[in-house]
C-alpha cells in the first residue's frame, strides 16, 4: 500500500488553517477530527509497515532547496514509527481535553491552528531523513507553542516563554550551524547533500565530529530538558495551559530522544563513543536530581515536570549505553513516559479542580474519598510512572538497565537508585493528592464522563501496553540496531586502535 | 577600440547610453517630480507626484531586468554593471517602491512639500547606483555624496518636529566626518599605488608588493572606519538610533534597506576587488568588526520601548550578520550577502510598515505600546508584524531564517563554521527583543483609552492636531505590509527563486 506520508505530515496544519475560518466550537470539533484522522493514518502505518523487510518505507524525496543541496525527504523506519502513534494519540487526547472539559477561553481558531502547527512540526521532525529538514522542523516546533503560553499561558508567561526559546534556541541553532558543517564537510567541495542516508555513509574527521555533536546533544538534552539544562522548565511548565503542556512534556522531549537515535549516534559515532561517559554523567545526573525534585517539591504539574528529567535521564542512559537491549528499552520508555506523563498533566488538572483550583500537593489530600473510579485510574498511571513491574514502564527501565549493566556498570548502579526514587516520588504524589488528611478547600466529585472521554482511552493504551510490550519492541528492534551499529562498530574498534590516530572507520 | 586610433583622435568618452538606463531613469524622475510638484493644484501635488516616483522606481526596475546578466563597463571604466549591480539595484528600487507608498501620505511629504520630497528620494537612490556600480575611487566617492546628501535632508524633513531636525543634523554631522575619512583614505590610497581604477588599485598591489606598505595601509584602514560610519557598523553606530528615531518613518525604512544594500555593494567592490590582494591585513580587522557588531546590535536593541530604536539596532546587529559573510571573501560569501539582503528587506520594511500604521492610528507615536491590542484591533496588521518580527529574528519557515542558513552555510564552506556558531549564538539574544513585540500583539491587552500625551516635541506654530491619533491607517500600509509578510512566508518556503536571482552575485568579482 501506497501511502503518501506528506498528507499524514499537514493534515493538521490544513486542518487549523480550516478551524481558523470557522466560528467557536466548531474550531474544537474540526481540530480533534483532524487529529483523529491523523491517528487512524498513524494506526494504519503501524498494521501496514512491513516489519519483516525493515529499514525506512513510504519514501517520499523531493529536492527542496537545489542550492544547497536540501531534501524534503520523508520516510518511516521502526525508529519513528510507534512515536508516530504516540504522537497522534496524544494530540487527539489534547483536542479532546480542549473540547470537553476546558471552558471556552476565546480565539478557539487560533488555538486550533496552533496546535495544528504544532502536530505537523513534531510529525515533521519525526519524518525528517535530511538532516536540515529535521532541524527545521524541530526548531519550527517550537514557534506554534510561543503564542500558544503568550496567549492563553499562566500569571507569568511572557517571562517563561521568553526563557524557553532562549534555552532550547541556543541549542538548536548550534546544532543548524553542525548540520551546515556536516553537509558541506561531507560535500568536500563538491555538491553538498543532506539527506541522512548519504551522510552516514562518509563520517567526518573526529575533530569536526566532536564539536558538532556536542551541539547537537546540546539542543537535545536541552529540549528534554536533562540536568543541567533544565532551567527553563520550572517557568514554563507553571506557565502552560494544561493541553499544550500535556503535549509539550509528552512529545517534545521524545523528539529529543530520536533525535540522538536517528541524528546524533548515526552521523557522529566517534565523537559519540568519545562524549559516551560524559553523556551517561549528565543522564545520571539528571534521574538523581529529577527525582530528588520531584519528592519534595510542592507543585503537582513540577513534580511531574522533575519527573520527567529523571525518566528521561533513564531514555539518555539507554541510548548510550550502545547495546541492543538498553536502546530498545529506551525507545520503548519514550512511548511509555509519553503516554503516562500526558494523561498526568491532564490528571492534575483534574486534582486542581478537586482541590478549589489549587495545584499545589500540599492544598489537596483526601480525594480520593467519593471518587474511587478517579482514584483507579490516577492510580494505573503512578504505578506506570513508578514502573510497577507487570507495566511496560517495568519492562522498559529493565532493558535500560540491563542494557547500561553490561557497557558501563558503575551508571547502572548509580541509576538503579533512581527505579526506588521514582517509586517514592510517585506514590507521595498520588498519596498526598488522594489520601491523608482532607485539604482545606477539597471536594471531591467522581471522575466525570468528560474527564472519562480524556483519560480513560489513555489508561486503556497504557494497560495494552503494559501487556504486550512487544507490540511497540518488535519494530523499534530493527531500527534502533542500525541507529547503535556505527557506534558499536567504532567502540568495538576503538579498543585495539590506538587512540591517538582517532581518524574515523570507514 | 584599439591604442592608435585613441592616441590619434582625443574622442569623447564611449557612454552606453542602455547600460546606464537605470541611472537615467533615477536622475529623470527625480527632475520630473520636482518639476511636478511645483504644480498649483494640490491633489496634483500629493497624488501625481508619489505616483510619478513609483512609476520611476518601477521604470528602474525595468531597466535592470533589461539588463540583466550582462557584465559590461560603462564610462570608460567608471562604472561597472554586473550582476552585483543589478541585485543591489533591484533591492535598492524594491525598498524605494515600498517607502514610497509609505511615505505617500506621510507627514514628512507635507512638510517639505511632496517634490522635494520624492525627488530626493530618487536622487538617493540614483547615488546609490553610481556608488555600488563604481569602480573607481573618484566614482565611488561622487556616489558616496550623491546618495548622502539626499538623505540628510530627508532625515529633516519633519522640519516642525525638533526630532526630527536633530536627526538630520546628527546625521549630516556625522555622515560629514564618515565621507571626511573616506576622501582621505582614498587620497592615501591613490598616493600608495598611483591608481584610482578599483583593478588598477589591485594590480599595483600585487606589483610592487604593497601589502604592507604602512601609506598603504593608513589608506585601508581609513577606507574601513569611513565606510564603518556609513554602514552603521559597531563601534561606529552611535548615530544610527538617534537618527533612525528620529527621521521620518518612511524615510528610516529606505534608509535601513537602501542605504544598507547601496553599503556593502560599495565595500565589497572595493574590499573584494581593490584591495584584495592586502586581505590578509584587513581581514581580521573586519571579523572583529563584525563581532562588535553583532554584539553591540544585538544587547543594545534590548529593552527599547521606541520600535524604530529597536529596528535600529536590529539593522546593527542584521549588518553584523551580514559581514559574517563579508569576511569569508568567497563567491558563496557575496552570493549569501545578496540573499540575505533581499530576504531581509521583506521582514524589515513589513514592520516598519506596520509601525508607520500605528504612528498614525495611536497616539503612541512608535512607542511598543502601541502595538498593544493589534492582535484583536487590526488582526491583518498583527499577522504581519508577528511574521516580520519571526523573520527577522531567523524563525524557520521564514525569510530570514533562509537567510541565515545561507550565510552560515557560506561561512561553514569557507571554514568558517565558529563565526557562523557566534552568529547563531548571538541572534539567540535578538529573540529577547523581537518576541516581546509579538506578546505585546498578541497577549489580549487592548488600547488604554486616548491619552493625547505622546511625549514629542512640537516646535512653535507645529500642527498639534496633525501629531494625534488620525484614525485608520492608509489602505496601502495593510496592502503593503500584507504583501511583504506573504514573501516572507513563501520565499522561508520556497527560496531557490532568491538563491537563483543572486546565484552570479560574485561573477564580476573575480572570487574563488
Amino acid at each position: 500500500m501506497t501511502i503518501h506520508l506528506s498528507i499524514i505530515l499537514w493534515l493538521p496544519a490544513a486542518a487549523g488553517l480550516l478551524a481558523l475560518l470557522l466560528p467557536g466550537r466548531l474550531a474544537r470539533w474540526i481540530s480533534l477530527l483532524g487529529s483523529l484522522l491523523v491517528l487512524a493514518y498513524a494506526i494504519t502505518l503501524l498494521v501496514d509497515y512491513d516489519r519483516a523487510a525493515g529499514g525506512l518505507q513510504y519514501v517520499t524525496d523531493v529536492v527542496w532547496i537545489r542550492s544547497l543541496g536540501i531534501h524534503y525527504a520523508l520516510g518511516v523506519s521502526g525508529l519513528n514509527l510507534v512515536l508516530l502513534a504516540t504522537t497522534a494519540v496524544i494530540f487527539t487526547a489534547s483536542a479532546l481535553w480542549t473540547l470537553v472539559d476546558e471552558p471556552d477561553h476565546g480565539k478557539p481558531g487560533i488555538y486550533a491552528l496552533l496546535m495544528g502547527l504544532a502536530q505537523t512540526a513534531v510529525m515533521g521532525a519525526f519524518f525528517a531523513q535530511d538532516l536540515i529538514l529535521f532541524v527545521v522542523f524541530f526548531d519550527l516546533m517550537l514557534v506554534p507553542f510561543y503564542f500558544l503560553i503568550v496567549i492563553w499561558g499562566g500569571p507569568d508567561r511572557t517571562r517563561a516563554v521568553l526563557k524557553l526559546f532562549m534555552y532550547t534556541l541556543v541549542g538548536s541553532l548550534l546544532m543548524l550551524v553542525g548540520a551546515v558543517t556536516t553537509g558541506v564537510m561531507a560535500a568536500n567541495g563538491g555538491e553538498p547533500s543532506f539527506l541522512l542516508a548519504e551522510l552516514a555513509k562518509t563520517p567526518l574527521g573526529s575533530t569536526a565530529q566532536g564539536w558538532i555533536f556536542l551541539a547537537f546533544a546540546l539542543a537535545f538534552l536541552i529540549k528534554m530538558p536533562s540536568f543541567p539544562f533544565h532551567g527553563w522548565m520550572p517557568d514554563g511548565y507553571s506557565n502552560m495551559p494544561i493541553g499544550v503542556l500535556a503535549v509539550f512534556t509528552a512529545i517534545l522531549s521524545k523528539v529529543a530522544a530520536y533525535g540522538f537515535l536517528q541524528i546524533a549516534l548515526p552521523l557522529f559515532p566517534d565523537a559519540a563513543v568519545e562524549y559516551q561517559e560524559l553523556i551517561m554523567i549528565v543522564a545520571v545526573a539528571s534521574i538523581l536530581y529529577g527525582s530528588a525534585m520531584a519528592f519534595t517539591i510542592d507543585s503537582a504539574r513540577l513534580v511531574l515536570g522533575y519527573s520527567s528529567i529523571a525518566q528521561l535521564g533513564f531514555i539518555v542512559l539507554g541510548i548510550f549505553a550502545f547495546d541492543g537491549r538498553g536502546a530498545d528499552g529506551a525507545l520503548l520508555q519514550a512511548t511509555n513516559h509519553a503516554i503516562v506523563a500526558g494523561a498526568l498533566i491532564f490528571v492534575v488538572a483534574m486534582l486542581s479542580r478537586r482541590a478549589g483550583g489549587s495545584e499545589k500537593l500540599s492544598e489537596m489530600g483526601g480525594i480520593a474519598k467519593g471518587a474511587p473510579a478517579f482514584a483507579a485510574v490516577f492510580l494505573v498511571f503512578s504505578f506506570a510512572l513508578l514502573a510497577m513491574p507487570g507495566t511496560a514502564n517495568f519492562v522498559a527501565e529493565f532493558m535500560i538497565l540491563l542494557g547500561t549493566f553490561e557497557s558501563k556498570m558503575t551508571f547502572a548502579f548509580i541509576a538503579a537508585i533512581g527505579v526506588a526514587l521514582a517509586a517514592f516520588y510517585a506514590l507521595r504524589f498520588y498519596i498526598s493528592a488522594m489520601h491523608h488528611r482532607v485539604g482545606a478547600k477539597v471536594s471531591s466529585f467522581e471522575l466525570t464522563p468528560r474527564e472519562g472521554l480524556v483519560v480513560v482511552p489513555l489508561m486503556l493504551v497504557v494497560i495494552a501496553l503494559a501487556l504486550y510490550p512487544q507490540f511497540a519492541l518488535k519494530p523499534a528492534q530493527d531500527g534502533t540496531s542500525k541507529a547503535i551499529s556505527a557506534a558499536q562498530q567504532v567502540q568495538s574498534s576503538g579498543s585495539d586502535t590506538n587512540a591517538t590516530t582517532g581518524g574515523p572507520t570507514p | 577600440m584599439s591604442f592608435s586610433l585613441a592616441a590619434a583622435v582625443p574622442a569623447a568618452p564611449v557612454i552606453d547610453w542602455a547600460g546606464l538606463s537605470p541611472l537615467l531613469a533615477l536622475l529623470g524622475g527625480a527632475i520630473l517630480a520636482l518639476i511636478v510638484g511645483l504644480a498649483g493644484p494640490r491633489t496634483i501635488r500629493t497624488q501625481i507626484v508619489p505616483l510619478i516616483a513609483l512609476a520611476t522606481f518601477g521604470a528602474t526596475i525595468g531597466c535592470v531586468i533589461s539588463l540583466w546578466g550582462q557584465s559590461i563597463v560603462l564610462i570608460e571604466g567608471a562604472l561597472q554593471l554586473d550582476p552585483l549591480t543589478l541585485i543591489l539595484m533591484l533591492v535598492i528600487c524594491g525598498g524605494g517602491v515600498v517607502a514610497t507608498l509609505l511615505a505617500w501620505r506621510d507627514q514628512a511629504a507635507e512638510d517639505i512639500a511632496h517634490g522635494e520630497f520624492f525627488s530626493l528620494m530618487l536622487l538617493g537612490a540614483a547615488g546609490m547606483f553610481v556608488l555600488i556600480a563604481s569602480r573607481d575611487l573618484v566614482t565611488t566617492f561622487v556616489g558616496l555624496e550623491l546618495l548622502s546628501l539626499p538623505l540628510y535632508i530627508l532625515c529633516a524633513a519633519r522640519v516642525r518636529e525638533e526630532r526630527s531636525l536633530e536627526a538630520g543634523l546628527k546625521y549630516l554631522i556625522i555622515g560629514s566626518v564618515g565621507s571626511a575619512t573616506v576622501l582621505y583614505g582614498f587620497a592615501l590610497l591613490y598616493g600608495a599605488t598611483g591608481q584610482t581604477g578599483y583593478s588598477e588599485i589591485a594590480a599595483a598591489i600585487e606589483a610592487s608588493n604593497l601589502a604592507t606598505d604602512p601609506l598603504f595601509l593608513t589608506g585601508v584602514a581609513m577606507c574601513t572606519v569611513g565606510f564603518a560610519f556609513k554602514a552603521s557598523l559597531a563601534p561606529f553606530h552611535q548615530w544610527t538610533p538617534d537618527v533612525y528615531e528620529g527621521a521620518p518613518t518612511p524615510v528610516t525604512a529606505f534608509m535601513s534597506v537602501a542605504t544598507k544594500a547601496a553599503a556593502f555593494g560599495a565595500i565589497i567592490r572595493l574590499f573584494d576587488v581593490a584591495v584584495r590582494p592586502a586581505a590578509e591585513a584587513w581581514q581580521p580587522i573586519w571579523i572583529a568588526i563584525a563581532l562588535i557588531t553583532m554584539v553591540v546590535g544585538n544587547v543594545g536593541a534590548l529593552r527599547q520601548p521606541s520600535m524604530k530604536r529597536m529596528l535600529a539596532y536590529s539593522s546593527i546587529a542584521q549588518a553584523g550578520y551580514i559581514l559574517v559573510g563579508f569576511v569569508l571573501i568567497t563567491d558563496l560569501g557575496v552570493q549569501a550577502i545578496c540573499a540575505y539582503l533581499v530576504l531581509y528587506s521583506l521582514g524589515n520594511l513589513a514592520a516598519f510598515t506596520v509601525v508607520i500604521a500605528r504612528e498614525r492610528e495611536t497616539a503612541e507615536g512608535d512607542n511598543i505600546a502601541a502595538l498593544r491590542g493589534l492582535g484583536t484591533e487590526r488582526p491583518a496588521l498583527a499577522v504581519v508584524m508577528t511574521i516580520s518580527m519571526l523573520s527577522l529574528a531567523g524563525i524557520p519557515a521564514t525569510a530570514g531564517f533562509i537567510g541565515k542558513l545561507r550565510l552560515v552555510e557560506a561561512a561553514a564552506a569557507a571554514d568558517y563554521a565558529w563565526l557562523a556558531a557566534v552568529l547563531v549564538v548571538l541572534s539567540v539574544i535578538s529573540m529577547a527583543y523581537y518576541l516581546p513585540v509579538v506578546a505585546t500583539i498578541w497577549r489580549g491587552e487592548t488600547q488604554p483609552g486616548t491619552d493625547a500625551a505622546s511625549g514629542v516635541p512640537v516646535l512653535a506654530g507645529g500642527a498639534a492636531e496633525a501629531e494625534a491619533a488620525s484614525g485608520r491607517a492608509g489602505w496601502e500600509l495593510t496592502l503593503v505590509g500584507v504583501v511583504l509578510a506573504a514573501a516572507v512566508i513563501v520565499f522561508g518556503i520556497i527560496p531557490q527563486p532568491v538563491f537563483n536571482l543572486v546565484a552570479s552575485a560574485a561573477r564580476g568579482l573575480g572570487l574563488s
